[in-house]
């Protein structure tokens, strides 16, 4: 083993963003010709770690060989000049480009300032043949399936004739049948020769088509394993690690009756020509924290989208309260009950260049006690704004006037849950409620939503955090590609047993109605 | 004091006046250079013709000789500026919204064909009690027409999500043709006085033209009338609709994030159709109260092949006053004030067209006010991110995702 030098060897990479440790001390190990999977949760510094190989970001400390010979990688091009190579998860192709045409693009061969096609024509062709990707080379980018797309990105880092391969989650805008094509040809790959890193953190497929396995956690480098030697269990414990736990102060859920029915929901995806959310139903009752978990990309904001009514559902029905809800307005829903705290704060949650007093409103600036006559009673709504800005202790630099832009990132999540959790409500819908929150701040969100819950309210909670899931909730279902795969107690359940259900190692078959 | 400045520094509109300024600003010097180049290669005039000519763009109306000429000048730079804030007003109100109302120019055009239409029918001779009530009429059926034209792209965009500059354009010239084409049938509007060719009728022969309400009087030999005041209480009620209703909440919503405004339950499609009409029947007021004045003739017979520059400058004049209603009053007359002291640019040995470009120039670097702003705070900016950038604690997956996508460029 120690005869050949190492593709790549990352050897004790630091890298830091202010106060926080992305990377600490990882060491990576490529061997030339093996498939190596990168497993990790979300956050837990993949991303940073292939950045730093790809020269977009300089480590604070560490060293990368190449062959055994040490190599300071600066930026893109120097890795490119190396021979890395990345598919990256959101595909970097000219839509109304050919094949071709986005193969050679930015390595163009010209005479006299005119493009050559000829020889890479030739060259594409030969490098399809061999590693059995077919792609038509004169189709249009916009025109192919999303796994051409892909192949296309593939034959892009063959075509600059790349020696290390990097999958950056390559299948997570797969159907079955690509995922099982692009397995095959990654095998293909590595016995000729080419080194793959394979980030992923779904376990099937690291057990399928991987050599070594290894896995980050929360910034840190866990180890590294041979696939044939471990087991699915060991790999997702390893993943998910033993938290510390972070237990929220609650009383056993008094659930009563079913405030939202989830009836045969099905939502297409924006991103991909896919059903994001296939065929769910469940029951969120009043008085208890029903959560989703699941891994990001799973479905779960489609999910939460449907039924706060951002996106039409392709079937099914929604039943809040018995009153079907499914072809309602966001208005009316919102009326009827729901409160909603979004995933994307920027995006939905704030108008980012209004003051925070509007942005207080923005869920009830139509009633009557913010309006008269249609014009807008601004001295009740800076009465309203500063006894929630004190309640919820929101802090901004001008008070209730500030632009919410010039606010901290926490402080715009807080003002939002502020505003959301005091709107009279039957139903909460809290997607990640406590995203970029400081350890205090979480603490009293979380028992906010409790009180919510223990004065009757019902909670649907949409969170990609573990600690999250497994303290806040009173029943957990697990989401994994469009569909519920299993209901779990957190109080029965391990966080290993609800990390096999989210890596889609393990699902009740029998469940039909959650 | 010191403090004083300091806040005044921080606020937004402080920003914009100061925005606005250098344009102007690095606009009439550009418009010198100009006139300097030009003074270098011509024999006529010298460069101390640049400076003379430099000095009578700066005088406006005031550069127009004797008082006499000065005060009816005056008169007609506030004649002229009225129909302009009316435009101005129309794309910044479409600009809160989140909209290019690049249509103003057609809807200017219906709104002419719609009063005029009312006006010239109707023969109030020698009553003017019921002239002034046609006139309201023709305004009204003006701002309806205009309002309906505007709609036309607000309802492209807001359900087929057809870009709105596209349908405008579009719309434009449709509009132009049908103004031809309707006053091309209607014999009985058409002035048959002799040497007079593709020109209707004015107000003046109907007895309806807008009331002048003594303004003529205190600025003799003009065309002033009351559409300024109209233009100007228009544009403050605009501006209080914006600022402190229900639906002015709704439109700037939309317009600053219509994902949030659509998360907030607002109908982000009817917001955009309504200001589109809204934006439509204010350009088209302005060409009612430009035409329905006793002493402007509307030429019908060229129409459908020029688009009226009134709709047009309504951009440069809305970006002036950084879209705010109320400030396109005072850029509106700025534009007319410099408009008339170009005109005397011929009195320096500079022809009509080299004063236009002049114009143009200055009216255009109003299109660099985003830029200038942005010089003007750069620093600061600067700083102020490299605060958030501690405060915040960004997650290093997102800083990755940008990383990467810098990477693609």
């Amino acid at each position: 083993m120690g005869a050949e030098p190492y593709a790549i060897e990352m050897r004790h990479i630091t890298k830091r963003f202010g106060p926080l440790t992305a990377n600490d001390d990882i060491t990576l190990q490529l061997k030339r010709g093996e498939i190596h999977a990168l497993l990790g949760e979300n956050g837990a510094g993949k991303s940073t770690l292939m950045s730093v190989l790809f020269g977009l970001y300089d480590p604070d400390e560490g060293e990368i060989y190449k062959d055994g010979k040490l190599v300071h990688i600066k930026d893109p091009n120097d890795a490119t000049a190396l021979g890395i190579g990345m598919v990256h998860q959101h595909f970097k192709l000219v839509e109304c480009f050919s094949v071709l045409d986005n193969i050679i693009l930015g390595d163009e061969d010209t005479s006299f300032g005119f493009l050559k096609k000829s020889t890479a024509r030739k060259k594409v062709q030969e490098l399809s043949d061999r590693y059995g990707l077919a792609v038509d080379p004169d189709a249009l980018i916009e025109d192919i399936t999303v796994g051409m797309q892909q192949r296309t990105e593939i034959l892009k880092m063959l075509y600059r004739d790349n020696e290390i391969l990097i999958f950056d989650e390559p299948t997570a805008v797969l159907t079955p049948q690509e995922i099982g094509e692009l397995m095959h040809i990654m095998k293909n790959l590595a016995r000729e020769g080419k080194s793959i890193l394979f980030i992923t953190h779904k376990l099937n497929e690291i057990m399928e088509v991987a050599d070594r396995c290894s896995v980050l956690r929360k910034g840190r480098y866990i180890g590294t394993v041979n696939v044939a030697d471990t087991t699915k269990e060991e790999l997702s414990e390893m993943m998910v690690g033993r938290m510390v736990q972070f237990e929220v102060e609650k009383k056993p859920a008094k659930p009563g009756k079913a405030i939202l029915e989830v009836r045969d929901l099905t939502v297409k995806s924006q991103s991909h020509h896919k059903d994001a959310v296939k065929n769910v139903s469940f029951t969120v009752r009043s008085g208890e924290i029903t959560c989703i978990a699941g891994i990001d990309g799973n479905g779960q904001t489609e999910l939460g989208y449907a039924i706060t009514g951002l996106e039409k559902p392709e079937s099914g029905s929604l039943i809040l309260n018995g009153e079907d809800i499914t072809h309602k307005s966001i208005l009316k829903r919102s009326e009827a009950g729901i409160s909603h705290i979004p995933e994307d704060r920027h995006k939905h949650g704030l108008i980012l260049d209004f003051s925070l007093q509007e942005n207080l409103v923005l869920r009830r600036y139509m009633e009557p006690r913010f309006q008269k006559n249609g014009f807008i009673r601004f001295d009740e709504v800076r009465k309203y704004a500063d006894q929630l800005i004190d309640e919820f202790d929101v802090r901004s630099g001008e008070g209730a006037l500030s632009t919410a832009r010039s606010m901290s990132g926490g402080n715009q999540q807080k003002a939002i849950v502020a505003r959301e959790l005091d709107h009279e409500h039957q139903l909460l819908v809290a997607i990640q409620p406590t995203r970029g929150l400081d350890v205090g701040a979480i603490e009293f969100i979380h028992s906010e939503i409790v009180k919510k819950r223990d004065n009757g309210a019902a909670i649907l909670l949409i969170s990609l955090e573990l600690d999250e899931v497994m303290s806040l909730s009173d029943r957990i279902l697990v989401m994994y590609e469009g569909e519920i795969v299993g209901e779990l107690d957190p109080k029965k359940t391990t966080v290993q047993e609800l990390g096999l259900y989210m890596a889609g190692a393990k699902r009740d078959t029998v469940r039909k109605e959650a | 004091m010191k403090n004083f400045f300091q806040d005044l520094k921080q606020k937004e509109g402080f920003k914009s006046v100061c925005a606005s300024i250098l344009c102007i600003l690095a606009g009439i010097l550009v418009g010198f250079v100009v006139m300097m180049i030009l003074s270098l290669f011509n024999d006529r005039i010298g460069l101390k013709n640049a400076f003379q000519g430099l000095g009578i763009l700066l005088g406006g109306p005031f550069s127009s000789g004797t008082a006499k000429y000065i005060i009816t000048n005056l008169g007609d730079m506030i004649f002229y500026a009225a129909p302009l804030v009316m435009t101005g007003v129309s794309v910044a109100i479409a600009y809160k919204t989140g909209l290019f109302n690049i249509g103003a120019a057609g809807q200017f055009l219906m709104g002419t064909m719609g009063s005029l239409m009312v006006a010239l029918n109707i023969d109030t001779t020698g009553k003017p009690a019921l002239g002034v009530l046609v006139w309201i009429l023709a305004v009204i059926a003006g701002m309806l027409a205009g309002m309906l034209w505007g709609a036309i792209p607000g309802l492209f965009k807001a359900f087929f999500n057809v870009n709105e500059v596209i349908v405008c354009i579009m719309t434009n010239w449709i509009a132009a043709n049908i103004v031809s084409w309707i006053f091309s049938t209607t014999p009985a509007l058409i002035n048959s006085g002799a040497g007079k060719s593709g020109y209707l009728i004015t107000t003046a022969a109907t007895g309806n033209g807008t009331p002048k309400l003594g303004l003529d009087r205190l600025f003799p030999g003009s065309y002033i009338d009351i559409g300024i005041l109209l233009a100007i209480v228009l544009a403050i009620t605009m501006s209080v609709i914006l600022t402190k209703t229900v639906f002015g909440y709704e439109l700037r919503a939309c317009g600053a994030n219509k994902y949030g405004a659509r998360y907030a339950g607002m109908n982000e499609k009817k917001n955009i159709v309504l200001s589109m009409a809204i934006a439509g029947g204010l350009a088209a007021i302005g060409g009612a109260i430009y035409y329905l004045n006793p002493g402007i003739e509307f030429k019908f017979d060229s129409a459908y092949q020029k688009l009226p520059d009134y709709g047009f400058n309504g951009i440069p004049a809305a970006l002036l006053g950084s879209c705010n209603p109320v400030a396109v009053i005072f850029v509106g007359l700025f534009i007319r004030f410099l408009s008339i002291g170009g005109d005397n640019l011929t009195s320096a040995g500079f022809n009509k067209y080299i004063a236009d470009i002049i114009i143009a120039l200055i009216i255009y670097f109003a299109g660099f006010s985003k830029l200038f702003r942005d010089l003007l705070y750069r620093k600061r900016k600067k700083a102020e991110t490299a605060e958030h950038a501690k405060h915040e604690e960004t997650p290093p997956d997102k800083v990755t995702t940008q990383g990467k996508e810098g990477e693609a460029q």
